[in-house]
């Protein structure tokens, strides 16, 4: 994708000269607010409300239009509301994500308010993913671990321990297979979780760096340690580690396999938990452990996916969406979003406190302990739109019948030469 | 177009009979420009747009865009050129304008298109879909033949055989993908009574674009056979009498007495089956997300909504280029169709 905006731009950043708006302090902001937001699952929205609720208490002047859709749909319904002119505030993702619209000039760059807001320690940790173009595009207000959720029940029945190594998680499979379940439910209907297993097993066989330069298409996909990656996932399908007909499945529709103890373990983000334990685990069935490292010299790469809120570029209220923006960053807000009632989910703001839930802390230690790798978004996030759309397809291909792996790897090739 | 015509007869001492000629020569017209206007600004318009399209590389968004603020040191200029930083700095303003982004590429799309193995795979399944949807014809005849019968009841069978029809697409994907599940469904345990293999269906290779036909067939043969019915309805007893005199009966019958008379419903089972097998969008989006793999069951539409508008999709131009091709496809089976109306109508 190309941008008629890309040259000159860099020329002229130097002679910019930042708008002087007062939003240190985030009070005495005023006027209609339009925010278009995606959190439309239950819990989602009732946060949402719950935010706009205590901003308007705060600053009385403000009278927020909320528009909810629908999580799905505004994953294509963003262009009209940004190009439409109809919204100050949307909701959206961080990485690779934000591209086509940081290129087209729909975000607004927010650099400044990062400096003044002193955002640039407390969300440390995710200004690299927010950032593209020599410009910080947005906010986070929360994000996810990624890891393999487990049956404790059923390690123990078969006397295994959570994997660390690569043989360990090998010869784990082996027992499980041999007592006639499958290690892994996956449900590929939707592509997706796919590059969930792609990314960690290319973060762990070739490091996090190398996962980084090759979903920004600076490696080909024919290299030789694309093929290491694809054959470890190769030796796991081949063993049977797999559900049967995951391509058929959507990855809630592969939840009970986990639930009936057909399966063992799910690889997947921690919203994977509460229908888990709504389906009648209970924690003590219920296990978490971080995905194991395959080559030991690696520093383990997590993924953990980041949800944003922007600026439009012709937003009309800047004074009020920055001073909104503010409020969604603090630590005070963080830590109540995100606690158990609400989100459920890691907090970003480093000042913030993590609600007491066991996965929650679990993840919490290993993106903050364990994670010397780095932190990805999401292949669908840190690839571009076109590029993810066609590997997810070929890891699904690649799930189904390994033996096509050449010719997956050479249609990726060709794509890649097209799209960057 | 039918002469529009007047119970009264214009006279000569009509007080204004200049005023009622040009209202009888208006009014139709007048009648017919809602029409017009719509068909254009929602068929004819774009489809133009499509070919403008189609010769531009564009993710399909627009920039918003901005001039220099009356007095500022900055230029309009300099203001376009800063791009995404434009918002942020003093001296520019939006002007309330969207500017285009795409970029002239002339035929490229189509020559990428030309070496797009989905495409291809794509292209191939729309024939497949086109030739089976066919079986719809004689199954939907076969059917009402059946119950062209007076029997207690026929009633109620005729609206369980039209049941299908009525529901929407979505549902008879919903279904079917049920049916076909490959643990739970009722076609594996079907097979499994036979001592049949299981298969997933829908998630292999080789049968999912007919396992999604099958699944379009079951309306669409509830569809032909309503046709068939209200045709059979038609036909004239004299002819299958006198025939019968002659001795003819059984598949003779049928062949040159009964279809002969039911050609006007078989031409309006093509033009529906036809149309159906083009709609296949729906049921494809449900029952396979057009997987498993690269684009096994897709077919042109899916894969332009695809590339263009879906989730990952921002090739507006690529997309538009599948846009003309279907078209131009599709421009063969209208042309046929007008043509065979106008010969119809002459004589």
């Amino acid at each position: 994708m190309r941008s008629i905006f890309k040259t000159g731009a860099t020329a002229l950043a130097a002679a910019t000269m930042l708008s002087g708006v007062a939003y240190a302090d985030g009070h005495g902001v005023s006027g209609p607010l339009r925010i278009f937001s995606d959190m439309s699952n239950p819990a989602p929205r009732a946060v949402m409300e719950d935010m706009v609720a205590r901003f308007t208490a705060e600053n009385p002047e403000v009278e927020v239009e909320l528009v909810i859709t629908d999580r799905e749909a505004w994953k294509t319904q963003i262009r009209n509301v940004l190009q439409s002119g109809t919204a100050d505030i949307v909701n959206w993702y961080a990485g690779n994500r934000m591209a086509p619209y940081v290129d087209a000039g729909l975000f607004m760059d927010i650099s400044d308010l990062w400096e003044e807001g002193g955002l640039t320690e407390t969300l440390a940790s995710t200004q690299g993913s927010m950032t593209m173009d020599d410009g910080i595009w947005g906010v986070p207000y929360t994000y996810y671990q990624w890891g393999v959720y487990y049956r404790e029940d059923i390690f123990a029945e078969l006397g295994l321990e959570a994997p660390t190594t690569w043989e360990e998680e090998l010869s784990n499979c082996q027992a499980i297979i041999d007592s006639g379940r499958a290690c892994y439910t996956i449900g590929t209907k939707f592509l997706w979780t796919a590059g969930g297993w792609f990314d960690y097993l290319n973060m762990r066989t070739n490091g996090y760096d190398f996962h980084m330069d090759l979903t920004a298409g600076e490696v080909e996909w024919t290299d030789d340690r694309v093929r290491a990656t694809f054959e470890n996932w190769a030796t796991l399908i081949e063993m049977g580690a797999f559900i049967a007909d995951h391509q058929t499945y959507s990855w809630q529709e592969a939840l009970p396999f986990m639930v009936n103890g057909e399966a063992a373990a799910y690889l997947m983000g921690n919203f994977a938990v509460a229908p888990l334990r709504e389906a009648g685990l209970s924690d003590d069935q219920l296990g978490f452990y971080q995905f194991p490292q395959i080559d030991p010299s690696i520093e383990p790469g997590e993924d953990a996916p980041t949800d944003t809120f922007h600026i439009a570029a012709n937003a009309e209220n800047v004074e009020a969406a920055e001073a909104f923006l503010l409020f969604v960053a603090s630590a005070e807000n963080q830590t109540l979003i995100n606690n158990g009632d609400n989100l459920g989910q890691l907090p970003v703001n480093a000042n913030s406190g993590v609600d007491d839930d066991e996965f929650l802390n679990a993840g919490f230690e290993m993106l903050s302990n364990n994670a010397g790798g780095g932190i990805a978004q999401f292949f669908d996030r840190d690839a571009p739109a076109e590029m993810a759309q066609v590997a997810m397809q070929g890891f699904q291909q690649f799930m189904v019948d390994p033996s096509t792996l050449d010719q997956v790897l050479q249609i990726l090739e060709q794509a890649r030469g097209r799209i960057y | 177009m039918a002469s529009v015509t007047t119970d009264t007869p214009i006279h000569s001492n009509d007080p204004a009979p200049r005023a009622k000629i040009s209202q009888q020569a208006i009014a139709p017209w007048l009648f017919l420009l809602p029409a017009f206007i719509f068909f254009a600004v929602y068929v004819i318009i774009p489809i133009f747009q499509s070919f403008y399209i189609s010769a531009y590389e564009w993710n399909g968004l627009y920039s918003p865009e901005y001039r220099a603020v009356a007095g500022s040191e900055m230029t309009d200029l300099e203001c376009t050129e800063l791009g995404n930083r434009a918002a942020r700095t003093e001296g520019c303003e939006p002007t309330g304008e969207n500017v285009w982004t795409g970029e002239y590429v002339g035929f490229e799309n189509y020559r990428n298109l030309w070496s797009d193995p989905f495409f291809w795979t794509s292209l191939k399944n729309n024939v497949i879909w086109l030739l089976l949807y066919f079986l719809a014809i004689p199954g939907g005849l076969f059917i009402s033949l059946f119950l062209n019968q007076k029997v207690f009841g026929m009633r109620l069978y005729k609206s369980l055989f039209f049941f299908p029809f009525v529901l929407s697409q979505v549902v008879v994907g919903l279904v079917f993908s049920w049916f076909y599940l490959p643990n739970e469904g009722l076609l594996n345990e079907v097979l499994s009574w036979f001592g049949g293999p299981r298969t997933n269906i829908l998630g292999s290779n080789d049968y999912a674009t007919y396992g999604i036909i099958a699944a379009g067939l079951w309306p669409q043969t509830a569809y032909c056979m309503i046709l068939y019915l209200t045709g059979l309805n038609a036909v004239d007893p004299e002819q299958i009498e006198a025939a019968r005199l002659d001795g003819a009966k059984g598949p003779k019958m049928l062949w040159y007495v009964v279809l002969p008379q039911l050609w006007p419903a078989t031409f309006i089972a093509i033009v529906v089956t036809v149309i159906g097998a083009l709609r296949s969008f729906d049921l494809i989006t449900i029952m396979t997300n057009g997987g498993p793999g690269f684009y096994n069951t897709s077919v042109l539409a899916f894969y332009m909504y695809d590339v263009a508008l879906s989730e990952f999709g921002f090739r507006m131009g690529y997309g538009s280029a599948i846009a003309v091709i279907l078209f131009l496809i599709m421009m063969v089976y209208i042309a046929g169709f007008l043509w065979k109306m106008w010969r119809d109508e002459k004589g």
